[in-house]
C-alpha cells in the first residue's frame, strides 16, 4: 500500500491542495483537544509529584524536574499519540472506508487515478507536521504543571528552577524521533483499515474500532522498542 | 465496439463467469440483464478492468486487453466513464466540482475551459440550477444525473452504468434511461448498462445480453426479447404478473 501510494503521482497542483486540506483536518484541527488534554495532564502530573515528594529533605525543584521529564519523555509523544489514534485514526479510517463503501474509490480507479496516491500520500505528508502538535503539547503540559503548583501554593520559582535542572537535549531528540515514527503509524495503519475494508456502513464502524486497536498496540510496542534502542 | 471472447472469472473456488462470448456495439445502449447473483456486476467490472479475467480476451475497438502494457491500460481507463449504482459522487465536492473532477485530475486545460466543459454537460443533464449544491442536498435522480455528467465529461469512448435507475421512482428512472440513451447516440459512445429493470430493457435495450448463473443464455434486441422463444429468458421477462397479463 505504501509503495503504491508513493508511485504514479497525481498532478502536483491537486496533491498540494490535498496536502493543505489534510494539514488542516489532521494537524491543525487536533491542536485544541491536544492543548486541553496536555494542559490538565501536566497539572495532574505536577500535583501527583508534589504529593509524593512531601519530605522536607527533598527539594521542591524536583516537582518541576519530574513533571518536565514525564511530559517530554512520555505524556506528550506517546499518550497524545494514543489520543490521536482515536481522533485522527478513526477519522482517516471512516472517511476512506466510507469512500470504499460508496464506491468513490472505485470511481477514482475507473478514472485512471491512483487512489492510494490521492487519498493516502497527502495524509502521510501532512502528518510530518505532527511533531509541531507534540511541541504544543509539551509546552502546555509544563505550563499546566506550573499553574497547578501556583494554585497549590508551591513557589513558582522552585518549579521553574526544576524544569531547567539537568536539561538534556537528547531527551527531546528521542521524543521527536518517537513522534515522527508515530506520525507515520497514525497516517498509514488507519488508512490501511479504511482502504481495504469490505462490507457496508456498519463495517466502517468496525474498521474504525479495529484501526484504533491496532494503531494503539503498534504505538505502544514501537514506544518500547525505540526507548530500548535510544535510552537503555 | 467491445468484443468479449470466452471470458471466465472465479473468486477462489467460486466460479462466477463461464466462457462468455459477446459484443457491445458503438452508439447503442447495450444491456446486461439477469437476476441478482447472475454475474452481471462481475461481468461489468471485468469489462471495466477492475477485475482481471482468468481466461479469454476483451477487445476494445480492436485493442486486446491481453496485449496492453500498464500505460496502455491507463490510457484505456481514460477512455471509459462509469455511472455507479450509488452514484459515487465525492461528498465534499459540489455539483460543478464533481463534474470538473476528472478534468482537474487528468487534463492540463485552463480553468475557464474546464468550467465551460463541465457546465456544458451539467446543462445537458438539466442541472444548471444545482451547480453549488453538495451531493447530500440532491435527490437520488439528481445525483444520478450528476454522475452521468461526470462520466461523460472526458468524452469517453465507453460508458458503463451499474443499475443506473435502481432506487428511483418509475418516472425518474425513465428520465435517466432516456438521458443515457440520448447521450450514447449523440456522442457515439459504446454504452454498457447493467440492469434488471424490464422497463429499461423495453425502452432502451438496443442490444441485450441475458446472463443466468454466470452463463450467457441469450443475446438480442428489445424487439426480439419479448418473443425470444427461450424458456429462461421468458421466465425472467414475464416474471411479473402484470407483464404476463399484458402479453
Amino acid at each position: 500500500m505504501i509503495r503504491i501510494s508513493f508511485s504514479k503521482s497525481c498532478k502536483k497542483s491537486i496533491l498540494y491542495k490535498q496536502i493543505f486540506k489534510e494539514i488542516n483536518d489532521l494537524v491543525l484541527d487536533s491542536i485544541p483537544i491536544i492543548s486541553i488534554l496536555s494542559f490538565f495532564i501536566g497539572g495532574v502530573v505536577a500535583i501527583q509529584m508534589a504529593l509524593n515528594l512531601e519530605s522536607p529533605l527533598l527539594s521542591k525543584t524536583l516537582i518541576g524536574f519530574a513533571t518536565r521529564q514525564s511530559v517530554i519523555l512520555e505524556f506528550a509523544p506517546t499518550f497524545m499519540s494514543i489520543i490521536m489514534a482515536g481522533k485522527v485514526g478513526s477519522y482517516i479510517t471512516s472517511s476512506i472506508g466510507t469512500m470504499r463503501v460508496t464506491e468513490q474509490i472505485d470511481a477514482l480507479e475507473v478514472m485512471g487515478i491512483n487512489s492510494l496516491n490521492y487519498l493516502v500520500f497527502p495524509k502521510i505528508i501532512a502528518m510530518l507536521l505532527y511533531p509541531f502538535v507534540i511541541t504544543v503539547s509539551m509546552f502546555l503540559g509544563i505550563i499546566g504543571g506550573l499553574l497547578a503548583m501556583t494554585l497549590t501554593g508551591v513557589p513558582s520559582e522552585a518549579y521553574i528552577q526544576g524544569i531547567q535542572t539537568d536539561f538534556d537535549g537528547y531527551h527531546v531528540t528521542y521524543s521527536y524521533v518517537k513522534t515522527l515514527i508515530f506520525s507515520f503509524v497514525l497516517a498509514t495503519v488507519p488508512a490501511f483499515h479504511g482502504y481495504y475494508m469490505k462490507g457496508g456502513a456498519l463495517d466502517v464502524g468496525k474498521a474504525s474500532t479495529q484501526s484504533f486497536y491496532w494503531t494503539s498496540i503498534i504505538i505502544i510496542l514501537l514506544n518500547y522498542i525505540i526507548t530500548q534502542l535510544l535510552l537503555a | 465496439m467491445i468484443e468479449v471472447k470466452s471470458i471466465s472469472k472465479k473468486f477462489e473456488n467460486n466460479k462466477v463467469l463461464f466462457d462468455i462470448n459477446s459484443h457491445f456495439e458503438k452508439g447503442k445502449t447495450n444491456l446486461i440483464i439477469g437476476q441478482s447473483g447472475s454475474g452481471k456486476t462481475v461481468f461489468l467490472k471485468c469489462l471495466l478492468g477492475l477485475y482481471n479475467i482468468d481466461s479469454g480476451e476483451i477487445k476494445y475497438d480492436g485493442r486486446s486487453s491481453l496485449k496492453m502494457n500498464d500505460f496502455e491500460k491507463l490510457n484505456l481507463r481514460r477512455d471509459m466513464g462509469m455511472v455507479f449504482q450509488g452514484s459515487a459522487l465525492f461528498d465534499s465536492l459540489n455539483v460543478l466540482q464533481n463534474v470538473r473532477f476528472p478534468l482537474d485530475m487528468l487534463t492540463d486545460i485552463d480553468s475557464e475551459e474546464k468550467n465551460e466543459r463541465a457546465l456544458k454537460f451539467i446543462k445537458r443533464v438539466n442541472l444548471e440550477e444545482a451547480l453549488n449544491k453538495l451531493p447530500s442536498e440532491l435527490s437520488g435522480g439528481m445525483q444520478k444525473r450528476v454522475a452521468i455528467a461526470r462520466a461523460v465529461v472526458m468524452n469517453p469512448k465507453y460508458l458503463f452504468c451499474d443499475e443506473p435507475n435502481s432506487g428511483l421512482d418509475p418516472k425518474t428512472a425513465i428520465v435517466i434511461d432516456k438521458l443515457i440513451h440520448e447521450i450514447t447516440a449523440e456522442y457515439q459512445i459504446t454504452t454498457v448498462i447493467n440492469s434488471h429493470d424490464m422497463n429499461s430493457v423495453i425502452e432502451i435495450g438496443e442490444n441485450i445480453v441475458f446472463l443466468k448463473d454466470g452463463v450467457k443464455i441469450w443475446q438480442g434486441t428489445n424487439k426480439e426479447i419479448l418473443n425470444s422463444g427461450n424458456e429462461e429468458v421468458d421466465d425472467f421477462v414475464y416474471s411479473s404478473e402484470l407483464v404476463k397479463k399484458l402479453k
